[in-house]
């Protein structure tokens, strides 16, 4: 058992360590790649840490995704860099903590819109105020962060996010999650304050999201309203994650990998047909392996059984 | 006997429908009280209202003394009261275990670890599911899901269990095996308020008995005496039998 257990640990560390030598070993262009597929990594383990367990789907990844990257827009050239993380992760409590309290009593099909029309109103809430109040729509980010640092901060991030998958998936708060998306009356009958359970992990979902927003802005140079809150990525995000599978901790990046580097593929080759070409993945995805690639490896091992 | 649980004056509408009206009584402590009254009649509101699925409208609800109407059914859940359901509902893609554990994780003692999980096997045992221990609910009998729902409810160690037509639709084996059960719960010290219509039930578990008709309390006494009642045999069968 103990040295199972030893023998873990050292697996994950010298995957890590591997993962963080990635750098040293590819160029610009395979960096760069690397920094998608870990990115949307993150983005897709926090979704599903909140909506795997609840149900509840969320399209507002790129509002919280979009809050961080214009936090390091606005704070980046006049603030310490932590100082500019830690300002981004307050905004996305802060944002994640109301919406959740307003709005996690809402279930299935409103959650959904709520959170998709959430990006949309966060996105013209900025570009209200960058019109009417600072008179430019776009902005440049200048720091000085290279992509090798934006790649291990982001590695950085998904340790966290696993880390924190892992601890609540053995914690009474995942079982509280999980009774949640079998059955919410039941669960509340059975003690679980339902809405503190899922407001806590809400905001602990969006933390991450923030935070890879505020982590890539520098990625960018120049940002504006539609660039940052752009919903194709909430889309993306979704579909990883159930591409990959919501099931298991680490169900999306199983998701993330394949769809990063066919999206890469697609518009490397079809520029024009990009969205078209995604749109049938989508459809292709929700209708062929609905339990996700995780769930499909698991029906086939099960099965001769 | 002292009052476990103490309702006044508890009122429910939907719309334009009273489905409770202006209904009080009180259980004693280890008392085992059956809930009758035709079909429509607001049984279930009432286990609804005591559970905190719905707030009353007016009336109050004490359970050992402390206020709990209007309370969500969370915190309801907290301070000893459980329940089953009418139509069983396990959490489907939880084992018979995890359904167990997780009535004991958030119940009144907040068990967690090594402790519960042996305290979710004895349950279990109890009801006599120790069989189905990894099995999932929907890979069980009608008979076994309401078993396992049971053991869920007792998992949060009641003070105050509410059985929602739990021995229904069982066969005459089944229903001996229910009433013995719910019949040994008496000896723990649980108070128990039932829905049923399964008269046997009624007559063989019931310390006393009360009666709605359309939202209010029409009878209420021990089993025997109630169900001879005249204004219970309107309800039931309409004027002719009176």
């Amino acid at each position: 058992m103990m040295t199972q257990d030893a023998l873990r640990v050292l697996g994950v560390a010298a995957a890590i360590a591997g993962l963080a030598c990635v750098p040293f070993l590819l160029g610009d262009y395979g960096l760069s790649l690397a920094i998608n597929i870990v990115s949307y990594t993150v983005l897709a383990t926090a979704w599903s840490l909140f909506s795997g367990p609840t149900r509840y789907v969320s399209l507002a990844t790129v509002a919280f995704f979009g809050i961080g990257a214009y936090t390091t827009a606005v704070f980046a050239e006049t603030l310490a860099w932590p100082l500019v993380l830690l300002i981004a992760a307050g905004i996305g409590i802060l944002v994640a903590g109301i919406v959740g309290l307003s709005t996690l009593r809402l279930s299935g099909v409103y959650f959904v819109i709520f959170t998709l029309g959430l990006a949309e109103l966060v996105r013209q809430l900025v570009t209200w105020y960058e019109v009417n109040k600072t008179r430019t729509l776009g902005r440049y980010v200048f720091t000085d962060i290279t992509a090798a640092q934006i790649y291990w901060q982001l590695l950085i991030l998904a340790v966290l996010v696993f880390a924190a998958g892992f601890l609540i998936g053995r914690s009474r708060l995942g079982l509280a999650l999980r009774a949640i998306g079998d059955d919410e009356t039941v669960a509340r009958h059975s003690g679980i304050d339902a809405t503190q359970a899922k407001v806590a992990l809400f905001v602990l979902s969006t933390v991450f999201m923030t935070l890879t927003g505020a982590i890539m802005a520098p990625r960018w140079t120049y940002i504006d309203p539609a660039i940052a809150f752009n919903p194709v990525i909430s889309f993306t995000v979704l579909i990883m994650a159930l591409l990959g599978g919501v099931h298991r901790l680490y169900g999306p990046v199983m998701g993330v990998v394949p769809l990063a580097l066919l999206f890469e593929f697609l518009l490397a080759r079809f520029p024009n047909h990009f969205s078209i070409m995604v749109g049938l993945v989508f459809i292709l995805i929700v209708y062929a392996i609905p339990r996700g690639i995780v769930g499909l490896v698991e029906q086939t091992v099960r099965r001769p059984a | 006997m002292s009052g476990l649980l103490e309702v006044e004056s508890l009122t429910r509408r939907f719309g334009g429908l009273v489905a409770v009206d202006g209904l009080s009584f009180s259980v004693g402590a280890g008392e085992i009280m059956g809930l009758l009254g035709p079909n429509g009649s607001g049984k279930t509101t009432v286990l609804n209202l005591l559970s905190g699925a719905l707030r009353p409208d007016l009336g109050s609800i004490a359970l050992r003394g402390q206020a709990i109407a209007g309370m969500p059914a969370h915190r309801i859940a907290r301070l000893g009261v459980a329940r089953t359901f009418q139509i069983v509902r396990p959490l489907a893609s939880f084992t018979c275990h995890d359904n167990v554990l997780t009535g004991l994780a958030f119940g009144k003692r907040r068990a967690w670890g090594t402790q519960a999980r042996a305290d979710a096997d004895t349950l279990l045992d109890r009801v006599g599911l120790a069989r189905a221990r990894d099995a999932l609910p929907g890979a069980l009998t009608y008979i076994d899901q309401k078993r396992l729902e049971l053991a869920r409810a007792l998992a949060l160690q009641p003070d105050l269990l509410l059985l929602d037509e739990w021995l229904a639709g069982l066969n005459p084996t089944e229903l001996e095996q229910g009433i013995a059960l719910i019949q040994s719960l008496r000896g723990q010290g649980i108070t128990i308020l039932l829905v049923e219509h399964v008269m046997d039930a009624i007559r063989s578990l019931c310390d006393r008995c009360l009666v709605m008709n359309t939202g209010r309390l029409i009878a209420s006494g021990l089993p025997g005496e109630v169900l001879a009642h005249p204004e219970v045999v309107r309800a039931y069968l309409g004027d002719d039998d009176a």
